[in-house]
């Protein structure tokens, strides 16, 4: 089976998936393109994992299409050409040692695969632990050894889920520092995680998934503009927040005042900072803190993937940015 | 190049069910279980032979097939053993390394990294329905070459009484119990699909071993429940007593034949399920 000429590495449409009731994953469509570091991003349960089988070909979806450089994995493993990666944490056989798996897997690829062993574990740093039963792996050597056996496949496109989930901070920045290496040789990667930092560390490009559905997809720059610039949105902390939100309310040109976890949250410009502090005195409410917040990736996850699921009413993403659930 | 060489390369660079089949036997002879299957093979012979040495002179006999001739004959041994065997022991031998297959792997979670390797499922599915049937061909054939050559030591290499009451040569009886070990195989590669057929429903090797066992001694208790009679001759338990077809003069066809169209009934239905849910079943756990 050969691919579409041109083919994005993955072309995923309504893709859709059913238990029974629940539905895991909700009509994600979603375009990868190559050279792309496409985070998929979404809390625990949001069906990133669940998609990420589906587009490997070991779920059935219940409707939809995936497409990898034009083909169908469903159809044939075939469609896994020059594809590899591994979802939830990669697994292997527990009583056989690290190069034993490996050769496994390589045989179990054939054309070639066997020949890039050696060159795999030296990428990952396994080579001197190659002769160990992988029972006897920590966390960290196993995520490493499932990017080594997804090399093996000498990869154009590699699904990488939560590889950094479980590591210590050596081995996050370790894995971290592998996947830029494999982008920068022009590998093009779709990595799922729930670590902000990791994608927006990585990733050029992001799909924000809640509940099965994608609610934001593009570029994180784009996203990043679909919020107010940096310096209008406040955090306020004082002695009195109840006084200080009814202050707040107050028309003095501040919108968006919501109480948060200990703290109001506000946006407003310089002027009507000015204006409120001075009322706070006023109202006899002491300020231990009023800072002007840069927006976070963090922030517009949760504003994505909590609540509502919109950005907020400063928010205006650009047409076909924001995608509301179906 | 010529289309074939042009073929066998292609053939040769891509895997399938041979590489399959060898890396699953590899594996086999690096997991526990396989080892305690094979185990049993040799050990229950020779505790057999043990016990036959250790019995009382004056206790004589047992009232089933070759059970008065285990002290005259080393040949008889194998025989007694498959008889019993029969029971729970090659079921459960045979169900040790089938029920538990597929659903290690499931279990692992190594099914979904080998499924997005370069393999089409069918091929893993044959690969490993291979290796399965291997173990247990091995499992029965070492057991009875145990049994052979533990009993030739034991009671001597000497003819063998058939079933019919004639006398038969100790080489033909030789070749007689290693004709019976393989009509032997015949219900047991049925056990060994119904097995295979467990080990991808369940997804719990555990669940699959006793499963298989369970059902081996459902079908010998349908056999025994008065007022079934008329099932016994298609049950597959009664499938594990046609070897004694060939321990008859002259050599008594009929259940052996019987034999083979049932087991390939339970057997092959069982697999065709077993193939089925394998290829169009869901990876989600592990």
């Amino acid at each position: 089976m050969t691919g579409v000429a041109d083919a994005p590495p993955i072309e995923v449409r309504g893709l859709v998936k059913r238990y029974g009731q629940l539905t895991a994953v909700a009509g994600v469509d979603l375009t990868v393109g190559a050279g792309d570091v496409y985070g998929y991003l979404g809390p625990n349960g949001a069906g990133k994992t669940t998609s990420l089988r589906m587009m490997l070909g070991l779920i059935r979806p219940t409707e939809g299409t995936v497409r990898l450089f034009g083909r169908d994995p469903m159809e044939s493993v075939r469609a896994l050409d020059g594809v590899a990666g591994f979802v939830e944490a990669p697994t292997f056989y527990p009583y056989l040692s690290a190069r034993r798996n490996l050769e496994l897997l390589a045989a179990f690829d054939g054309r070639g695969a066997p020949a890039r062993i050696d060159r795999a574990l030296d990428t990952v740093e396994l080579q001197d632990r190659a002769g160990d039963k992988v029972g006897g792996y920590s966390h960290g050597m196993r995520q490493r050894l499932g990017i080594a056996a997804a090399l093996l496949r000498d990869p154009k496109l590699m699904l990488l889920d939560e590889p950094a989930t479980g590591l210590d901070p050596a081995g996050m920045r370790d894995m971290r520092l592998l996947v830029k290496r494999l982008a920068e040789d022009g590998m093009t990667v779709l990595l799922s995680s729930h670590l902000l930092g990791e994608v927006e560390e990585l990733c050029n490009r992001v799909a924000i998934v809640r509940s099965g559905a994608i609610v934001y997809e593009g570029e994180i720059a784009a996203l990043r503009r679909s919020r107010p610039p940096a310096g209008t949105f406040y955090r306020l902390h004082t002695t009195d927040d109840e006084r200080a939100m009814a202050v707040c309310s107050a028309p003095h040109g501040i919108t968006d005042v919501r109480l948060a976890r200990g703290h109001v949250e506000f946006t407003a410009d310089e002027q009507a900072v000015a204006l409120l502090s001075q009322a706070l005195v006023e109202s006899g409410v002491l300020i231990s803190e009023l800072a002007p917040q840069t927006v976070t990736l963090e922030d517009l996850f949760f504003s994505l993937t909590e609540g509502d699921g919109q950005l907020g009413t400063a928010a205006t993403p650009s047409p076909g940015e924001l995608v509301g659930p179906e | 190049m010529s289309a074939a060489a042009a073929t066998a390369r292609r053939w040769g660079a891509l895997p399938g069910v041979a590489t399959v089949y060898r890396w699953e036997l590899f594996k086999l002879r690096h997991q526990k279980r396989t080892y305690l299957g094979l185990g049993a093979s040799i050990l229950v012979p020779v505790l057999f032979v043990i016990a036959v040495h250790l019995r009382r002179s004056h206790e004589h006999g047992g009232g089933f097939a070759f059970s008065d001739y285990v002290d005259k004959s080393g040949l008889a041994i194998p025989l007694v053993i498959l008889l019993f065997g029969a029971i729970w022991l090659f079921p459960l031998i045979a169900a040790l390394v089938a029920g538990d297959i597929f659903a290690s792997e499931d279990h692992n979670g190594t099914l979904k990294t080998v499924l997005t390797r370069s393999l089409e499922r069918w091929q893993l599915f044959a690969g490993k329905t291979l290796a399965a049937g291997t173990y247990a061909i091995t499992a029965i054939l070492l057991c009875g070459t145990v049994g052979v050559v533990a009993g030739s030591i034991q009671s001597g290499f000497n003819p063998l009484q058939s079933l019919s009451g004639t006398i038969v040569s100790a080489p033909r009886a030789t070749e007689l119990v290693y004709f019976s070990l393989l009509i032997y195989l015949i219900p047991i590669t049925a056990i060994v699909c119904i097995g295979l057929l467990l080990s991808t429903v369940t997804h719990n090797s555990a669940a699959a071993v006793v499963g298989t066992l369970m059902a081996s001694l459902v079908f010998q208790l349908l056999g025994i429940l008065p007022g079934l009679g008329s099932l016994q001759p298609y049950l597959l338990s009664t499938q594990f007593n046609a070897w004694q077809g060939l321990l008859r003069t002259p050599i008594d066809w009929t259940p052996i034949i019987r034999a083979i169209w049932i087991c390939a009934i339970y057997g092959f239905t069982s697999l065709f399920c077993a193939f089925l849910v394998f290829l169009r079943r869901d990876v989600a756990g592990g």
